[in-house]
This record gives structure tokens, C-alpha cells and sequence, in this order.
């Protein structure tokens, strides 16, 4: 709806302009200011208020007729590419805005990690593992150690692909109320359990007292307010702020429960799956994705972070999908000691062909609102009509359609929707899953477990390289691309580089404080 | 005391450039991207250069060496960060459509990445030592010199701001092929590395450094566009002469146009 809004009000003025000075012309062939299209106004007029007509004026011969048409058609086909080109220019500009708007809440989820890994010992403290790690690196030999985390690995990519397959299948027979279930448990487990660890060991690490009712009522509170911010509405900000929390805490569960080579592999590990899942056209994410594409339905959207939310109620097409998008399913299993493996599926909404676009954007509103409502019925009103709200944010790649979308098709409903675009042109925003957050957390929270604060800048630098990387291919290519690979390979790269080869320089220079 | 210490040295070093970041920088987030990577060649820079440290065993303990050839790397990178940037104008220019400031100017993109280098560079520098500040302990308790803490310190801040300069000259000295302005920036870029090479001769190493950044940055400012002239006006607080008034025709304020 952004590229579709100065696109559509251009057309629309466009084209306007074009019928009226175009009907006017026929008519009055007899005066030539009709050349002028900023002025329909002189069309419109008959005689004495219209600016006069150059003297020396005669009828129009009908090659020259056909000239002015070819002449306006030319003009009309200049203007719309040189509107494409700004529609390139604006997605290229909002571009940088996005990035930044996604480098902001990355380095603040980093930041929470790295500030807890180095203040509270609890999360770098060994010794329990997951149920998912059989191998827990305790042989001397380095080989035996990194077949266990290798096998340790394959285990949690075995538990991943199952129940990416699972919830594909749910997703597939519209069982939306088990999946809706499990996000719930997902959250609810993040909100309540995991914080009220993580308040009692950060009490415990500073060595602060606090009594259980205390306790219990912030935990409560926050939790409540969490739920409902992240699963209904609420502020934009604190939404955010809550999903960058979730996602931390899940990151420490990661750092504190997974052996130490298993961290490095399990990452290595995902990035392909994450590659492999989103492009190949067999992918899991992929049809998952495009299932959600041909009913018009949002992707789980309390577990993406979007940079904006709009909360109109008016909405117009809601052809594509999300950007960059992941989805980070939190499956819960029998409590126990068995933490939540979250469900890495890092699925990126494949940005629709321009065909497949099109059909949706003129009939998507009324349907839309009738299955708004069919959908309040099945009791996922709410959290569906968000969801969309969410999506309909995240146009800005597809800059592929609106050179077909200016149809004048589009014209006449996009007119009494107009103000409303408007407002969508300004909100344009982009959105990340929450896996990524997680998985980049936990690249920069190991690195920096080690005590060592050269290699955790220099992962930080590289993984924001990386997600620089990833979304201008996203501009250029303008589908949809997972967001882990070259992140985790720079950040990967980068940490092993910097620990083998840097620190023993850096050490020797700072030693003799030698600078260079 | 040592988190006291963390924080004054921590805010000595990381201040000013911090002050420079939000004034210049946090608003145009192409600035913010430009600064990001500028940081990610610099380490670049210092990945190969440590690669060479590692592989050329016997000439580890000469310090000497390595910082030398890290010099010429930084510098090299930078070079290379120049010709990148001056490939992607063409993007560049488009996607700063609102702001021709930062075509227009091209000491903003040099002045964006010296910052960019010279935070990383500092940021490597002093965070370990900041870390280090953290704990307990007492500098010095073997002999060594009292002032590390605040010899490293400003120190980095010197190094900071003379990375700012040397982007400017360098980038200037490109545009305009003074290659002169160049080989001054690798020169003084080696000279303030072996100045410090006298470390821990604190009392004598940070002057010296300190006036490197002061002549530097004299230059740097000239290249950039500075003149008496300038700078008398900009000490002046009515901003009459230099006031363009494109907007506006209909105004009929007659001191707006002088």
C-alpha cells in the first residue's frame, strides 16, 4: 500500500487529468491551451472565465490531433516510469530507515544477553543440559568432543524438522485452535516460568533480598501485561520491548542449556536448515508460507517483531506477505527439566508473483471483512485482524506489482481509500521473526561468555553486517530470503577468526600498550 | 573505585565520539549504515593483519613489526573502503534523495567513516582494559607505572579523533589526488604507532600523540574547508551573512537578504 499510494494517487489525479483534458479536447479541438494537463480547468470552462486561447487559432487537422494524443501519451508514459523510478527510489530509501529500524531492537536483545551473561554466573554455569543433548563434551579428547556436538546437533535439527513438518500439517487441516494452544502454553511458559528465573537469579547475583509476595506480583503483572501485549494489542513500543525480552530470555536458556561445541554446530546447523527451508521450493517454510498466502491469512503473528502495527480498520488489499519475516515457535513439552526448544522455523513469506498479487488486491475487501467476521465466529478475531494489520504494514517489497496495480481498476476503489493508504505509505514497516533474534543473541551471548570483549564486538559487527547484507538482497531481488545464513556465517566466521587469530595480537599490543 | 574508574575512563574515551555520533550521526540512518560498515573494514584490517602477525613465527616478539604492517593494513582498508564507497554513489545518491547533503558534501561520508574506524579501533583498544577495571586489583603493584589506566585512555581518545582526521585527509586527498595529503596520512599514522611503541614512557608518549592529533587535525580541517575567514564568522552569533534564504519570494523581510 506505500508504493501503491503515490503510485495510485498519481494515477488517479493521472488519470483524471488525462480524461478531462482528453474530453475536453475533443470537443473543444478549436482551443489549444488544452495542451497544458495541469490546467483541466480550462477544459472545463466554455468561453469567458477560461484563459483565452492564442490568437491566430484554427481548428486542429486530424494529424495534428493525432500528434497532441501521441504527444499526451507520451507525456502519461514518461510520468509513469518516472514514477516507477521513484517507487524504486522510495523502497531503496525506506531501505536504510529499515535497517535501522531493525539494527536498534537486534542490538538491544544482544545487549540484554551480554549484559546478563557477564553479571549473573547462573547462565554460564554448567551442568545441566537438555534432554535433546545426550552428549555432554565431558571426554578429554577435543575429537570425541565435537562428534558429540555434532550428533548433538543433528538431534535438535531432527527435533526441529519434525515439528516444523507437525505444525505444517495442523496448519494444512486448519486446526488453528491446537496451534493457537500452543502458542499460548509457548508464551505463557516464557512469561511467567522463565522470567521468575530470571528475576531470582539476577536477585541472586547481586545478592539483593526480595520477598515472594513482591515477587509474585511483579511476575504476575508483567506477565499478564506481556500476554496481552503480545497476543491481543498494546502499545507499539511495549510490544516490541516485550518480544526483545522474550526472545532474550530464550536465548539465555539456549547459552546456559546447550554444551559448548553443540552451540557453535547447532548454530552452523540451523542456518542451513533455515537456507534450505525458505528456497527450496519444497521447503517446509516455503509452503507453509504459501499455504497462508492462498487463504489470506496472516503467519503466526505473535511471534514476529514488526517495526509497526497499524490499527486501521479499513484495509485494503492484503495481497502479499511480510519481508523478512520468521516465525519462532515456542514448543513447550512436559515441563519437567526439559526447557522449551523453541521451533526455529525461520520461514520467510516468498514475496507473491505479480500475477498472483493482482487478483487479491481488487477483490481482497470484501472479502476480507467477511471473513473477518467468520473469523470472529471461530473466536480468532482479534488476533487474526492484528495479524493482517501486521502484514498489510510490510508492503514495502512489492514494488514488483504496482506497475500493474495502477490499473484504473484499482483507481476507483483505491480513491475511497485513499486517506487511509496515506496513512499506510507513512507506517510502512518491517518485520523479523524472533528465531533470528534469537539465534544472533546467541551467537553474541557465547562470545562474549568467554570473557573476551573484542570477539563479542567484533561478532556484534559482523551479524549486523550480515542482517545489512540479507535486506539489501531483499531490495534487490525483492523475495522472500532467510535471514539467519549470512548473519550466523559472518558471525560464525568472524568469532573463530577473531579468537584464533586477533586476541593473541591484541593481547600482546595491549600488554605493551602499543597502539596501531 | 574500579567501577568509579570504569566509567570516567569509559566515558573519556567513548564520549566525544559518542557527542559526535548523536549529533551528526543518529538522525540520517544512512550515516548509521555507513558508520557500521566502515567499523566492519577496519576489522577487517585487523583480522589480516593479525593473520600475518601469526604466521611470521620468529617475528612475534618484535611488537615493532606487527604493528607496522597493521598500519599499512588499516591504511590499505581504508583505500579500499574509499573505492567501495565511490562505486556505490550511484545507489548512494538515489537513496538519499531527502538529504543531498551527503552527495553534495563528500567530507560527510569521509568525516562518517574516519568516525567509523576510529570507534572500532578505540572500541579494540580499551574495552578489555575496561573490563580489566572492573575487577579488583591495583595498577602498578610490581613497579609498573600507576597511570596505565589513564595513559591508555587518552591515548585511544587521541587515536579516536586522529582516525576522524585521517579519514577526512584521505578521502579529500583521493577526490582531489593530492597524493601528498596521503602519503602524510600514512606517514603520521606510523608515527603516532611508534610513538607509542615508547610506552610506558607515559609523560613523554601522550603529548607526543596528542600533538600528532593536533596537527592533524589542522590539516585536516584546512582540507576540509576551513579558513580564518570561517571561523571568525562562526564565532560570530549573527548568522547574516551566511543565511540562504531559498524559500519564499513573497517575503517582504528586507534583512533577510543581506
Amino acid at each position: 500500500m506505500d508504493g501503491h499510494v503515490s503510485i495510485e494517487d498519481h494515477s488517479v489525479e493521472d488519470g483524471s487529468r488525462t480524461r478531462n483534458s482528453g474530453a475536453a479536447k475533443e470537443p473543444r479541438a478549436t482551443n489549444p491551451s488544452d495542451n497544458d494537463p495541469s490546467t483541466p480547468m480550462a477544459a472545463e470552462g466554455a468561453g469567458g472565465p477560461t484563459p483565452q486561447p492564442p490568437p491566430g487559432r484554427r481548428p486542429l487537422t486530424e494529424e495534428e490531433r493525432a500528434a497532441r494524443l501521441e504527444q499526451r501519451r507520451q507525456r502519461d508514459r514518461e510520468h509513469m516510469e518516472r514514477q516507477l523510478e521513484e517507487e524504486e527510489e522510495l523502497v531503496l530509501k525506506y531501505g536504510a530507515q529499515h535497517v535501522i529500524k531493525l539494527f536498534i531492537p537486534v542490538s538491544l536483545c544482544m545487549l540484554v544477553v551480554v549484559a546478563t551473561v557477564a553479571s549473573v554466573t547462573f547462565y554460564s554455569e554448567k551442568g545441566i543440559y537438555l534432554l535433546y543433548t545426550p552428549f555432554h563434551e565431558t571426554s578429554d579428547s577435543v575429537a570425541k568432543n565435537v562428534m558429540g556436538a555434532f550428533v548433538n546437533a543433528f538431534i535438535i535439527l531432527a527435533l526441529v524438522v519434525v515439528l516444523t513438518f507437525f505444525l505444517i500439517l495442523l496448519y494444512k487441516f486448519r486446526c488453528y485452535k491446537i496451534i493457537h494452544g500452543w502458542l499460548i502454553i509457548s508464551s505463557l511458559l516464557l512469561l511467567f516460568f522463565f522470567t521468575l528465573l530470571y528475576l531470582m537469579e539476577l536477585l541472586r547475583g547481586y545478592n539483593i533480598g526480595l520477598d515472594w509476595i513482591t515477587v509474585s506480583l511483579i511476575v504476575w503483572n508483567f506477565g499478564v501485561m506481556g500476554m496481552v501485549c503480545i497476543h491481543w494489542q498494546g502499545p507499539l513500543r511495549l510490544q516490541q520491548a516485550y518480544l526483545i525480552f522474550v526472545a532474550s530470555l530464550m536465548s539465555l536458556m539456549f547459552i546456559k542449556y546447550l554444551p559448548e561445541y553443540t552451540v557453535w554446530v547447532v548454530l552452523a546447523v540451523i542456518s542451513v536448515w533455515d537456507l534450505v527451508a525458505v528456497l527450496c521450493p519444497k521447503g517446509p517454510l516455503r509452503i507453509l508460507v504459501e499455504t497462508a498466502q492462498e487463504r489470506n491469512e496472516p503467519i503466526f503473528p505473535a511471534l514476529i517483531y514488526s517495526s509497526n502495527i497499524l490499527y486501521s480498520s479499513l484495509t485494503m488489499a492484503e495481497s502479499s506477505t511480510p519481508s523478512t519475516s520468521t516465525t519462532d515457535n515456542g514448543g513447550s513439552h512436559d515441563g519437567g527439566e526439559a526447557v522449551a526448544d523453541p521451533l526455529q522455523q525461520d520461514h520467510h513469506a516468498p514475496a507473491p508473483a505479480g500475477g498472483v498479487g493482482r487478483p487479491t488486491i481488487s477483490t481482497a475487501p470484501s472479502s476480507s471483512r467477511r471473513r473477518r467476521s467468520s473469523e470472529a465466529e471461530a473466536g480468532f478475531g482479534p488476533e487474526w485482524e492484528a495479524g493482517r494489520q501486521q502484514r498489510e504494514a510490510a508492503r514495502q517489497r512489492r514494488v514488483a506489482e504496482h506497475g500493474e496495480a495502477s490499473a484504473p481498476d484499482v483507481a476507483g476503489g483505491g480513491g475511497a481509500q485513499q486517506p487511509q493508504e496515506e496513512e499506510d505509505e507513512e507506517e510502512r514497516g518491517v518485520k523479523l521473526g524472533l528465531g533470528d533474534f534469537i539465534f544472533y543473541s546467541v551467537l553474541v551471548g557465547k562470545a562474549s561468555s568467554y570473557g573476551d570483549w573484542n570477539t563479542t564486538i567484533a561478532c556484534f559487527i559482523a551479524i549486523l553486517i550480515g542482517l545489512c547484507l540479507t535486506l539489501i538482497m531483499l531490495a534487490i531481488f525483492k523475495k522472500a530470503l532467510p535471514a539467519l545464513p549470512i548473519s550466523i556465517t559472518f558471525g560464525l566466521i568472524f568469532y573463530f577468526a577473531t579468537s584464533y587469530f586477533v586476541v593473541p595480537f591484541a593481547e600482546n599490543l595491549a600488554s605493551e600498550q602499543v597502539f596501531i | 573505585m574500579t567501577v568509579a574508574q570504569f566509567f570516567g575512563c569509559g566515558m573519556i574515551t567513548f564520549g566525544p565520539p559518542l557527542v559526535l555520533f548523536i549529533i551528526t550521526m543518529a538522525k540520517d540512518p544512512i550515516r548509521v549504515i555507513m558508520l557500521v560498515a566502515s567499523s566492519f573494514f577496519w576489522l577487517l584490517s585487523l583480522l589480516f593483519s593479525s593473520m600475518l602477525y601469526k604466521v611470521v613465527g620468529p617475528l612475534q616478539p618484535y611488537l615493532a613489526f606487527g604493528a607496522l604492517f597493521s598500519v599499512l593494513f588499516q591504511e590499505f582498508f581504508r583505500l579500499l573502503w574509499f573505492m567501495l564507497i565511490r562505486k556505490a554513489e550511484v545507489g548512494l545518491k538515489k537513496v538519499s534523495e531527502d538529504n543531498l547533503e551527503i552527495i553534495e558534501n563528500k567530507h560527510i561520508l569521509a568525516y562518517v567513516s574516519g568516525v567509523g574506524f576510529g570507534l572500532i579501533s578505540g572500541a579494540f583498544a580499551l574495552v578489555n582494559v575496561l573490563a580489566d577495571m572492573t575487577g579488583p586489583g591495583t595498577v602498578g603493584l610490581y613497579g609498573d607505572s600507576p597511570s596505565f589506566f589513564i595513559a591508555t585512555t587518552f591515548t585511544s581518545l587521541a587515536f579516536i579523533f586522529l582516525h576522524v582526521c585521517w579519514g577526512v585527509i584521505f578521502f579529500a586527498a583521493m577526490h582531489t589526488r593530492r597524493y601528498l595529503l596521503i602519503a602524510y596520512v600514512i606517514m603520521s599514522h606510523l608515527l603516532a604507532s611508534a610513538i607509542t611503541l615508547l610506552n610506558p614512557l607515559y609523560a613523554v608518549t601522550v603529548p607526543l600523540v596528542w600533538l600528532v592529533l593536533v596537527v592533524t587535525a589542522v590539516i585536516a580541517l584546512c582540507v576540509a574547508g576551513v579558513s580564518p575567514a570561517s571561523v571568525r564568522n562562526s564565532l560570530k552569533f549573527s548568522d547574516r551573512a551566511y543565511r540562504v534564504d531559498a524559500v519564499d519570494v513573497g517575503a517582504t523581510d528586507s534583512r533577510a537578504h543581506l
